[in-house]
C-alpha cells in the first residue's frame, strides 16, 4: 500500500502502450475496417446495379421477342399473299392456255371439217357425174360440165 | 497455505507487494517484510506490479499488433474478428462521447480498456497459484519462501491505478490549456460556476473538482479490485471443500466487475478529455 517509484514506472509503461497503440495498432485496424465498409458499400451498389441491369435486359429481351414475333407474322402473311398470287397467276395462265388450246383445237377441227367437206364435195361431184353418166348412159364430158358440177357441189 | 501460518499472516502476505528498493539499513534489496517495504519510502519499486502490468500490456500490444500487421479488409480471421469487435466497441464509445478531432483519444481509450481488463482478469486466477509458484522459484534462488511476495493483480496496487490516473490527469491539463489557452483554463477555474464576484469560492470548488477526477479514477478501480481480491483471499481461508461454494459465485460476479471497471475507467477518461476540449 506504499506509494513509490512504481507509480512512475506505471506512467512510463502506460505512455509507451498508448503511443504504440496510437502509431501501430489503431490506424491499420480502423483503416481495414473503413476499407471493408467501403467494399461492402460498393458490393451492395454493384448488386443494385446488376439488379437494375437484369430488369432492363429482361425488358429488352421481351421487346425483342415481341418485335421478332411481329416480323415473323408479317413475313408469313406476305408469303401467304405471294403464294395466293402465284396460285392465281398459275390459274390464270392455265385458263389462258386452256382457252388457247381450245381455240387451236377448234381451228383445227374447222380446218379438218372444211377439208373433209372439200373432199366430200369433190367425191360427191364425181359421184354425181358418175350417177348422171349412168342415168344418161352417155358420157358426160367432165370438162364440159365441170362448171355445173362445181356449182352443184358448192350447193351441197 | 493457510495451515502453515495464521490467517492474518496469510492475508498480509497476499497483500504485500514484491518490493525492491533502497532500505535505510539493508541497502538495495528485496523487502523481506511489509514493514521493510514501508521503510524503503518512495525509492522502491513493486517488482510484481511492474512485471505483471508490463507483461499484460505487452501481451495486449503483441496481439493487437499482430492483427494490425495482417489486417485485411476482406474476410477477417477469428483473431482479427475478435480484435475488431473490441476496437469497434471502443470507437463507438469514443464517437458518441467525444466530438472533437483528436487522434490520441481512441487509441488511449482502447489501451485503457484492454490493459485494465487484462490486469483485472488476473483476479480470476486462483489466489494461491502464482504466489505459490513465485515462492518455489524464490526458494530455488535461495530466498526464504515466506518472504517472497507476489501480488498478481496490478490493479490492486494503488500505484498502478494512480499512475494511469495521473497520466490521464496530465492529458486533461494539457488539452485544457491547448484548447482554451492558459487564460481560458484559469478563467474556467476562476469564474465558474458562480461568476467573478465569488472568485475564491469558484476557484476552491473547481480545483477540488479537477483534482477529484484523477483521484476518483484511481481509487474507484483500486477499491473495487482490492476489495474483490480481499474477498477471494478470505474465501481461500475456508476449508478446501467449502471454498467453491463461495468462490464460484464470487468469480462469476467478478467477471462482470472486472469488465465494468475497465469500461468505467475508459468512459470516464473519454468524458474528462471531452470536458477538457469543451470551450465555454
Amino acid at each position: 500500500m506504499n506509494i513509490n517509484l512504481t507509480i512512475i514506472g506505471q506512467i512510463i509503461a502506460f505512455a509507451f502502450f498508448v503511443v504504440f497503440c496510437m502509431k501501430y495498432v489503431w490506424p491499420p485496424i480502423t483503416g481495414a475496417l473503413a476499407e471493408r465498409k467501403k467494399k461492402i458499400a460498393e458490393g451492395l451498389d454493384a448488386a443494385d446495379r446488376a439488379q437494375r441491369d437484369l430488369v432492363l435486359a429482361q425488358e429488352k429481351a421481351m421487346s425483342d421477342m415481341r418485335k421478332s414475333k411481329e416480323e415473323a407474322a408479317a413475313v408469313i402473311e406476305q408469303a401467304n399473299k405471294r403464294a395466293n398470287q402465284i396460285v392465281d397467276e398459275a390459274k390464270e395462265k392455265a385458263r389462258e392456255e386452256a382457252a388457247r388450246l381450245v381455240t387451236a383445237a377448234q381451228a383445227e377441227i374447222d380446218q379438218e371439217a372444211n377439208r373433209a367437206r372439200e373432199a366430200l364435195r369433190s367425191q360427191v361431184a364425181a359421184l354425181v357425174v358418175a350417177g348422171a353418166e349412168k342415168i344418161l348412159e352417155a358420157s358426160v364430158d367432165a370438162d364440159a360440165h365441170a362448171q355445173l358440177v362445181e356449182k352443184l357441189a358448192a350447193e351441197l | 497455505m493457510a495451515s502453515e501460518m495464521t490467517s492474518s499472516a496469510y492475508i498480509s502476505h497476499h497483500l504485500t507487494n514484491l518490493t525492491f528498493g533502497a532500505h535505510p539499513e539493508n541497502g538495495l534489496s528485496f523487502a523481506q517484510t511489509a514493514q521493510e517495504a514501508a521503510e524503503m519510502g518512495f525509492w522502491a519499486i513493486h517488482v510484481d506490479t511492474m512485471l505483471w502490468s508490463v507483461g499484460l500490456g505487452m501481451f495486449f500490444i503483441w496481439m493487437f499488433r499482430k492483427v494490425a500487421k495482417t489486417a485485411t479488409s476482406g474476410v477477417p480471421g477469428s483473431t482479427q474478428n475478435f480484435v475488431e469487435t473490441i476496437i469497434e466497441f471502443v470507437e463507438d464509445n469514443v464517437t458518441s462521447i467525444f466530438h472533437y478531432k483528436n487522434a490520441l483519444i481512441a487509441p488511449l481509450a482502447l489501451t485503457i480498456f484492454v490493459w485494465v481488463f487484462l490486469m483485472n482478469t488476473m483476479d480470476l486466477v486462483p489466489v494461491d497459484w502464482l504466489p505459490f509458484l513465485a515462492q518455489k522459484i524464490g526458494e530455488a534462488f535461495g530466498a526464504d519462501p515466506h518472504h517472497v511476495y507476489m501480488k498478481v493483480v496490478p490493479t490492486t496496487d494503488i500505484n498502478a491505478t494512480l499512475g494511469m490516473a495521473f497520466a490521464v490527469f496530465a492529458l486533461i491539463i494539457y488539452y485544457s490549456i491547448k484548447m482554451k489557452g492558459v487564460g481560458g483554463f484559469l478563467a474556467e477555474l476562476a469564474f465558474q460556476p458562480l461568476g467573478k464576484w465569488l472568485l475564491p469560492f469558484n476557484l476552491f470548488l473547481e480545483i477540488v473538482g479537477l483534482l477529484a477526477k484523477p483521484v476518483s479514477l484511481a481509487l474507484r478501480l483500486f477499491g473495487n479490485m482490492y476489495a474483490g481480491e480481499m474477498i477471494f483471499i478470505l474465501i481461500a481461508l475456508l476449508p478446501f471443500w467449502a471454498q467453491w461454494l463461495l468462490a464460484v459465485p464470487w468469480a462469476i460476479f467478478h467477471i462482470l466487475v472486472i469488465t465494468l471497471q475497465a469500461f468505467i475507467f475508459m468512459v470516464l477518461t473519454i468524458v474528462y478529455l471531452a470536458m477538457a476540449h469543451e470551450d465555454h
